[in-house]
């Protein structure tokens, strides 16, 4: 079936994303008039109940906007109160949180990698689908993941919402012995990382470019993960300054400084609130990573990139077609692995499993960046620690903006590939459908503040 | 083998309402029985992970999420009608989250404070968990779910049995672990003793008291609790925020966090008067009869969420 004259597709249900999302798009001719992400997952209200609250208590709370990245909400809490009180947590402290946020981003980018976006590449419906030709590449996924979920379980207690962080650090830390299985399993991943990196290297990438502002955390010498200063690498689009994405024009502000720069806004066409960095549309997540600290990964992982096809940051490469995301999600799981490895072998128990963080009254900012990219707390604290104020400002809902642009950019080119033909409905969708699992969003993550009454048609 | 089998595989079907998704996680973070389960079921409905979702009915659907808006209200008839048997995963469908925190205080407040067009956001007064709407087979507690409970559950309905979940509380498993009691070893605060047990005793192996994220055992005495915990240092505030998380509308966690807060304004008019009242009578809730305090006409309040704003 063709269309020539105007149509309207729509996707009820978005499948392998984490949430409830929505598709939209208008075509007029061979025009795309209007795409959208409609986000109907439910409000929660995060931060209206937030308030009144302990200051111990937003690790926990905030855990549960999102089961996929706990741990990302926990150390971006806990960043926030602790800046707060004025407190820095350092030393092994700090270096067991970086640990336990490797164990995230090996089991959450290996599920997207594997069981979410794998299957659009390969032309499957999901990952049992793909198991039936690929069995292999499905279970050394699972066993991937499951050696990033062993990691999060022996610091955490759990995979999902653990239980064993809290300011300061963590209510236990663990003995080197209690380390040792995971090691051995996390040294049998490293050959799993590489085995899944490989295969994806070997799909096959559309063509697409992504113009957006690139925003990720910078640490000095290494891959920033549980903190950092945030950084921005310019677009390549109108006003974006830098000709071809380089990091010449490279700008940083405070963390203190992120509600000034990244602020939401409403849109004309729609109801949703979408976040603008600087008042222009922005990226973040591992491309932005890859574009911001790409150049910091370790000699292996560097070597890694460049055998996928990634180049090597060191001379400037940067990635910015969304769909080899999925390239640069396998790198760092890669590199998550061996950092962990890193950790391990250099940990030695610190004196106490946390340090005090005394309440006192102020403002606190916190970022980390979560599998899906930068995750914003701040928080106002009264004198004895009551939570006055919240704020959460998660990386999809700073994606939201350049996930709809490029739905639109998608759709035209598969009209413009399809020429006077037409692209038929099932394609178009298909095709839509993939160019938001590019960026893996996490929708149960936005929906705090994305409303919900956008057209239902 | 797989095209006769596949003809008679009962068919799963996996449903989020306002949530997390780490509960339907969960089933993904089986990894080593994942495939098994796929060869055993057809996963014929289960969105986070394939986009080929097939027509019900459906022998057994997995629901996480609670209610809070009309649309899931509706839904979760649907999703009753289309469903042989119909399992609740996690503390939002069982008891209506941490969202239902809302059910605590002014709806329009909280629309207000988070959103700057509060009158886009379509949402219901209350969060409420599935059981307040339709019948329920099962309700698996845990927020999150425990892996092996929910393989539990899929194996005893695949073998047409009752699943085996205990529904005692966390001090069980703290004994069997071995684990020393961290509320009469270090007077730390602990909800153990009234917690639905399923976790295998995380947080007290881990040296804090438990949080109560299984919300309430089959038995709790809340009664003989609060006081324990006010004698390890909770004053009433702490303990109304520890029963108020993420199983804050279950019955029992409900009624006892409402007859603190109810003492502890009693107090406060009191004090206003004379100064009086020993600490040790504190945590004690005044004027009500009901000795059990998991059950009674309280709990109504909270739950009833078929009421539209």
């Amino acid at each position: 079936m063709t269309h020539r004259g105007s149509r309207v597709l729509h996707v009820g249900s978005l499948a392998r994303v984490e949430g409830e999302g929505a598709l939209h798009l208008a075509v007029d001719g061979g025009a795309v008039t209007a795409a959208r992400l409609r986000i109907y997952e439910p409000p929660r209200f995060f931060e209206a109940f937030l308030r009144g609250r302990g200051h111990t208590e937003p690790p926990d709370i905030t855990a549960r906007v999102c089961g996929i990245c706990p741990v990302a909400y926990q150390l971006s809490a806990c960043a926030a109160v602790e800046d707060a009180c004025g407190v820095t947590v350092d030393g092994s402290l700090a270096e067991l949180r970086r640990l336990l946020y490797c164990g995230e981003w090996i089991e959450s980018q290996t599920l997207h990698v594997h069981l979410l976006h794998a299957p659009d590449f390969l032309g499957r419906a999901g990952a049992v689908e793909l198991a039936r030709t690929h069995r292999a590449e499905v279970e050394r996924g699972l066993r991937l993941k499951q050696a990033g979920n062993a990691l999060v379980e022996v610091l955490g207690g759990r995979a999902i919402h653990p239980v064993n962080v809290r300011l300061g650090g963590f209510h236990r830390t663990p003995h080197p012995r209690e380390l040792a299985p995971v090691r051995e399993r996390l040294r049998r991943a490293l050959d799993d990382a590489w085995g899944a990196l490989r295969w994806v290297a070997g799909f096959d990438f559309p063509d697409a470019h992504a113009d957006e502002d690139l925003l990720a955390l910078a640490e000095p010498g290494r891959y920033a993960i549980a903190g950092g200063v945030p950084t921005v690498v310019p677009g390549t689009g109108a006003g974006g300054g830098g000709a071809g994405g380089g990091r010449a024009d490279v700008r940083t502000f405070p963390v203190r400084e992120f509600a000034a720069h990244v602020a939401e806004e409403q849109v004309p066409y729609s109801t949703a609130l979408q976040s603008r960095l600087d008042g222009r549309r922005h990226l973040t997540g591992s491309l932005a990573r890859y574009a911001v600290s790409g150049a910091l990964l370790s000699p292996l992982a560097l070597e890694a990139a460049r055998e996928a096809g990634l180049g090597d940051p060191r001379e400037g490469a940067v990635c910015r077609n969304p769909f080899r995301s999925i390239l640069v999600r396998s790198v760092e799981v890669l590199y998550a692995v061996e950092e962990a490895l890193r950790i391990i072998d250099a940990y030695e128990p610190p004196p106490r499993p946390y340090v005090e963080v005394p309440p006192r009254a102020g403002t606190g900012h916190g970022a980390t960046e979560a599998p899906r990219g930068l995750l914003y707390h701040r928080y106002t604290l009264d004198a004895d620690g009551t939570v006055a104020e919240a704020s959460l400002v998660p990386p999809t809902a700073q994606n939201q903006g350049a996930i709809e642009e490029h739905l639109r950019r998608v759709a035209q080119s598969r009209l413009d590939a399809a020429g006077p033909e037409g692209a038929d409905d099932a394609e178009l969708t298909a095709w839509c459908e993939r160019a938001v699992r590019n960026h893996d969003p996490c929708i149960s993550c936005s929906a705090h503040f994305l409303d919900l009454a956008v057209d239902r048609r | 083998m797989e095209g006769r089998e596949q003809e008679h595989r009962p068919r799963l079907a996996v449903w989020k309402l306002a949530s997390c998704d780490g509960c339907q996680l969960t089933l993904l973070d089986c990894e080593d029985e994942l495939l098994a389960l796929a060869g055993r079921v057809e996963i014929a409905h289960f969105l986070e992970a394939s986009s080929a979702p097939g027509p019900g009915p459906y022998d057994l659907s997995l629901v996480e999420g609670s209610v809070t808006t009309a649309e899931d209200a509706e839904r979760v008839r649907h999703i009753r009608a289309v469903s042989r048997r119909l399992v609740t995963i996690g503390a939002c469908a069982t008891a209506g989250g941490i969202q239902a925190l809302r059910n605590f205080a002014d709806v329009e407040e909280f629309r207000a404070a988070v959103y700057a067009r509060p009158e886009y956001v379509a949402t219901l007064a209350t969060s409420t968990p599935v059981s307040a709407h339709v019948p329920v087979d099962f309700e698996l507690q845990g927020c999150p779910i425990d892996r092996g409970q929910l393989l539990e559950v899929l194996t005893a309905h695949l073998a047409g049995r009752k699943p085996g979940i205990p529904a005692h509380s966390v001090c069980f498993e703290c004994k069997r672990r071995g684990t020393t009691c961290v509320t009469v070893a270090h007077g730390t605060p602990c909800l153990g003793p009234v917690t639905h047990a399923g976790c295998g005793a995380l947080c007290p192996a881990y040296g804090r008291g438990c949080y109560g994220c299984f919300g309430p055992s089959d038995s709790p005495n809340l009664r003989a609790l609060v006081p324990l915990l006010r004698s390890d240092g909770a004053d009433r505030r702490d303990v109304v925020r520890l029963l108020r998380t993420f199983n804050a509308a279950a019955p029992a966690f409900a009624e006892a966090s409402a007859e603190v807060e109810a003492s502890a304004e009693a107090e406060a008019s009191a004090e206003a008067g004379a100064s009086a009242g020993g600490p040790a009578e504190a945590g004690a809730p005044a004027g009500n009869g009901d000795e059990n305090g998991t059950e009674g006409p309280g709990e109504d309040g909270p739950r009833d969420g078929r009421s539209t704003p």
